[in-house]
Formats: C-alpha cells, structure tokens, sequence
C-alpha cells in the first residue's frame, strides 16, 4: 500500500488580470517531510505559498489535502482542518501580550463563539500557549506586548501561533526573513525539530540555508516549476544553477 | 499603599458591581435627574458602540439607527399595539437587533473609510424610512403618546412619573446589560474581538471566521444600542425624529474617545462628561458645541486613551 501524499497539487494557477503568476504547476508532498520551494525574487514563491495556505483560491487547478479536495476553502477553514502558516510578514496581535497572542491561537480549537463561560476558567488552554513559548524560547517574554518584542522573537512568536493549531501541515513564507544570523540559526533549529513531529513546507529565497535541511527541493522560475528533487540533485541541475545561482 | 492596591485590584476584579455602585450614588451628584437618567441611558448606548468600536475595531457612523429603531418600536409597540411596556422594550431591542443583522451582513463586506460610509448611509436610509412613515411614526413631529405611569413589578407598583423611582428602574435595565457586557468581554468571545481587532488576516489564519465575528459583534452592539433607545422612550414618553439623525452616530463615537475606547466604564464616563458639559455650557452660551469640541480635542490630542483610559494606565504604572 502506498502512502498517501498530504498536499497535492494539480494544474495549478494564478493569474493576476494577464499576469500569470503561476502557471499549471503540479506536484505532491509526503507526510512527515521537510520540503522547500525555493527560487529568485518573482519567481512565485509567494504566490505559491498564498494558494496553498487558503490566503486566496487558485484561478484554475486543484488542491488535495490528505486526498480531500479543498480548493476554495476559506481562510479559517485551513487552519481548523490542519494547515497552519506562519506569514513572512509578521503578523500578530500586537497589543496583546505574547501569551495572550498563543492563548488566542490555541483557543480556536476549543471555543470560537463561547459568550458565556469566563475564558479564564479555560486553563488548558492557557497552559498550552506556555507550553508553546517555551517551545520556541519567548517563556520570559509571556507577559510583553507582541509590539515590544524584537523582530526575532516576533518572528518565533508566529511560529507559536501557527503551532497553536497543532497542524500536521506547516507552512512557513521566509521565516528567517530579516533576522540576524544568530537569529537565523536558532530559527533553522526550531524548524528541523518541527519538521520531526509533522510535515513542513517552507517557502525560502536563501537557497543556501534550505539545502543542509530539507530532503526535497523544489525550484520555481517564472510560476513554473524548473526542478525538484534532494538537495544534491538540484546543485548539479544545470538549469537552476543557469537561472538561479548564476545570479548569486 | 499596598491596601489601596488591593482596594483597585478588588474593583477591577468586581467591576460590573463597582460600575452599578457608582451609578446608585450618581443622581446625588447631578443637579437634577433627568440628567442623570440621560446619562445612563447614554452611557448605555456607548457601551453597546464601544463593542464594535472599541473591542472589535470597527468604527460605525450609523449606531443611531439601533438607537432609534429601538425607540420607535418600544413606542410604536405602546402606542398603536397597545402592548404592555416590558413586551414593547423586548419589542424594541429585538426590532433594533433585527436592523443590525441586516446592516452589518450589508457593511462587514467593506473595511475601513468604506465601513464608516455604508453603515451612515445605511442609517440614513432607516432614518428616511421613519420619517416618512407618518402614520406610525409621526413622521417630523415625532411618535407621542408612549404612557408609563404606573409599573406593576413583582407584585408591587412603582409610580415611574416619580424621577427618582425612573432612575433606579432604568438603572435596573442598565445593570443587567453591563453585566453582559463584562460576561460577554471575559468570555472566549471577548477575546476573538480583540484578536480581530488587532489583526484580522491572523485571525483568519488562527482559525476564526471573521466575517461571522464581525456580524454577531454588530448585531450584539446593535441591540445593547436598542435598549438604551427602547429606555429612552419610556423616560421621554415621546420618540422624536432627532433619534434616528446622525448626529446622535457622532457623540456615542465622542463618548466612546472621550471616556476611553476599549475600556469597560470608558463610554459611561465619556457620556457622563459629554452631557453634563453640555448640560453646564448651555446655560452660558449658545455656543456649546464650541465648548464640547474644545475639549473634545483636547482630550484626543493628550489623552488619546481617553479620561478613563488614562486614569486605568495610570493606576497600572502605580501598582
């Protein structure tokens, strides 16, 4: 029996009015692995990354996740079937405090539209969002605003956030992106040991700092894809380094 | 020092009950009560805006509509139904809640400036619409006729001509919605307002339905608004047209700035300085408005967190 993939997708598009920012593009994802999309600047990557985390449909194609056909599916319903996202650019609550941040991402699992019922007698809920700060080392931040954090730690604080749905599908858009490289490090780890408990997609720009992690690449150029394969094979492919490490 | 922290922390903990023992003591401090019961009744209808303005970052311009809406149906009810006065304010409220469902499926589709315009223009309409049913409204003369003069409440009769026994009857109503409130702003809700507040696309991304957030926030809003409208005919006994104009939209937004947006008692005590200065300079001048705005922009410019906002920051760098 073969194991099914966790994302597939079929002819995919993007148009934006003639710009065709994606165009047909189709592969799969296995469960329990770390892959990445990388390519230059315009090549799609976040056009890519939008479709496939429920930012915005597709113009024409399919999505499959665990086999199940979600094209269209609304935003919050990704993240209530499974597929979390962290977004390259920050994006969080950012008067609430670090905890409450977490707190908020774990309570849509449990309660949505509870009027009633006091949400501080719901304190499984506030300690998982502890136990995710420590996860990614914000535990004596809990209580600042996410404003006041530094741009590293409200970068881990996403991650956090996109964990509090506890998917098995992660997708992350640059999560590196502006961070020193002490930052970057310790970001590179977190995500290796995400990627041991469930499937990781990564959508990067910094080729070099996928290739010591991910078991899969794939390259995208001109809303297309040009390569794919482990991280040995896309070195030697002699069409991305023509259009992509030519460049670096 | 350490027992007057805990004195606050005891408030901040009680503080539906703090707000209500404020309001009890609050016609000794009033010149007269017919103020003081505008106030409640106002201050009512600032804590509903402040729901959707304050909480959950959404700026309407046409709140007056609910507040209208809930008078003229409490009246309408009274007067050519010939319901009794409980059923005519239930009456109210639902119609008012009713008009939100339908404004706020209309206007959640926008966002910003745009929100602000679709809700005003919204509200003109409902206001048009009032205006020119004439034979149930009284159309520019305003709906009169709404008598209350005696209330039959569990067995005793209360004589609602009395302006003393009006406040506390009407505070009787504000009570329990403020203590809504405060349920409704400690509950996994309250918290998802917030979060929508601050950053919708992660909220989407968390997995809240923001649009359905939105909605039930304004239809909520709408009717806490109905209920201080629905209240305010039974004290004024007439509805008049001024109800529904847009003008009412703008001071529930100076209250709520005033007093504290996204506090619990911010509104009240905007409303409460917004009408007794009115109140005050009216009797000097004609110009008011001059006065209030004067103000007004004072407090936008210093204390954008508002009278009650920045006494509350305050007290949080204290303690």
């Amino acid at each position: 029996m073969s194991v099914q993939p966790i994302l597939e997708v079929e002819g995919l598009s993007k148009h934006f009015g003639k710009f065709v920012a994606l165009n047909k593009v189709t592969t799969s994802f296995m469960p329990g692995k770390l892959s990445a999309i990388i390519g230059p600047n315009g090549a799609g990557k976040s056009t890519f990354f939008n479709v496939v985390s429920g930012a915005f449909p597709p113009s024409e194609g399919r999505l499959k996740f665990n086999g199940r056909d979600i094209t269209g599916l609304a935003q919050h319903e990704f993240a209530r079937i499974g597929i979390a996202k962290s977004f390259q650019i920050t994006n969080l609550f950012k008067q609430l405090s670090a905890h409450e941040n977490v707190r908020v991402a774990v309570q849509a699992r449990h309660a949505r539209y509870q009027i009633f019922k006091p949400r501080a007698a719901m304190t499984e809920v506030a300690d998982r969002a502890s136990e995710l700060l420590e996860r990614v080392g914000l535990a004596v931040h809990a209580k600042r605003p996410a404003s006041e954090l530094a741009h590293g730690q409200q970068r881990a604080l996403e991650v956090a956030m996109a964990l509090a749905a506890e998917p098995e599908l992660l997708l992350m858009d640059e999560p590196t992106a502006g961070m020193s490289p002490e930052e970057t490090v310790v970001m590179m780890d977190l995500i290796t040991a995400l990627a041991a408990e469930r499937s990781v997609i990564l959508v990067e720009h910094k080729m070099k700092l996928v290739m010591g992690i991910c078991e899969r690449l794939l390259v995208l150029h001109h809303g297309e894809f040009l390569a794919e394969g482990t991280p040995a094979d896309i070195k030697a492919n002699a069409d991305v380094r023509r259009v992509y490490l030519g460049q670096g | 020092m350490s027992g007057m922290n805990e004195f606050i922390a005891f408030v901040r903990r009680h503080r539906v009950a703090a707000s209500i023992a404020f309001l009890l003591v609050m016609p000794l401090l009033m010149p007269y009560q017919a103020l003081a019961v505008n106030i409640l009744i106002f201050g009512l209808f600032a804590v509903g805006f402040n729901l959707l303005f304050g909480y959950t970052g959404l700026l309407s311009f046409g709140h007056a509509a609910f507040l209208g809406v809930g008078s003229y149906l409490t009246g309408i009810g009274m007067v050519h139904m010939g319901l009794p006065w409980g059923v005519a304010v239930l009456l109210g409220v639902a119609s008012a809640a009713l008009v939100g469902v339908v404004m706020g499926y209309l206007a959640i589709r926008t966002r910003g400036i745009y929100f602000s315009m679709v809700t005003l223009a919204l509200a003109q309409i409902v206001y048009y619409a009032f205006y020119k049913a004439e034979r149930w409204t009284g159309g520019e003369n305003g709906l009169r006729g709404i008598q209350v003069p005696k209330m039959e409440v569990f067995g005793f009769t209360l004589d609602f001509l009395n302006p003393n026994t009006k406040y506390y009857v009407i505070l009787a109503f504000v009570a329990v919605a403020l203590w809504f409130v405060s349920r409704l702003l400690a509950s996994p809700f309250g918290a998802v307002m917030e979060a929508v507040r601050e950053n919708e696309k992660r909220a989407a991304a968390c997995g809240y339905d923001v649009d359905r957030t939105k909605l039930l926030v304004f239809v909520i809003s709408a009717a806490i608004c109905g209920l201080a409208g629905a209240l305010r005919a039974l004290h004024l006994s007439v509805v008049p047209i001024e109800s529904l104009h847009y003008l009412l939209s703008g001071q529930a937004v100076m209250m709520c700035l005033l007093g504290g947006m996204g506090t619990f008692f911010g509104p009240f005590i905007g409303a409460g300085v917004f009408l007794t200065l009115e109140d005050v300079v009216t009797t000097m001048t004609r110009h008011w408005m001059a006065v209030v705005g004067a103000v007004f922009m004072f407090f936008v410019l210093f204390f954008p967190a508002g009278i009650w906002g920045s006494f509350m920051k305050r007290l949080d760098k204290s303690s």
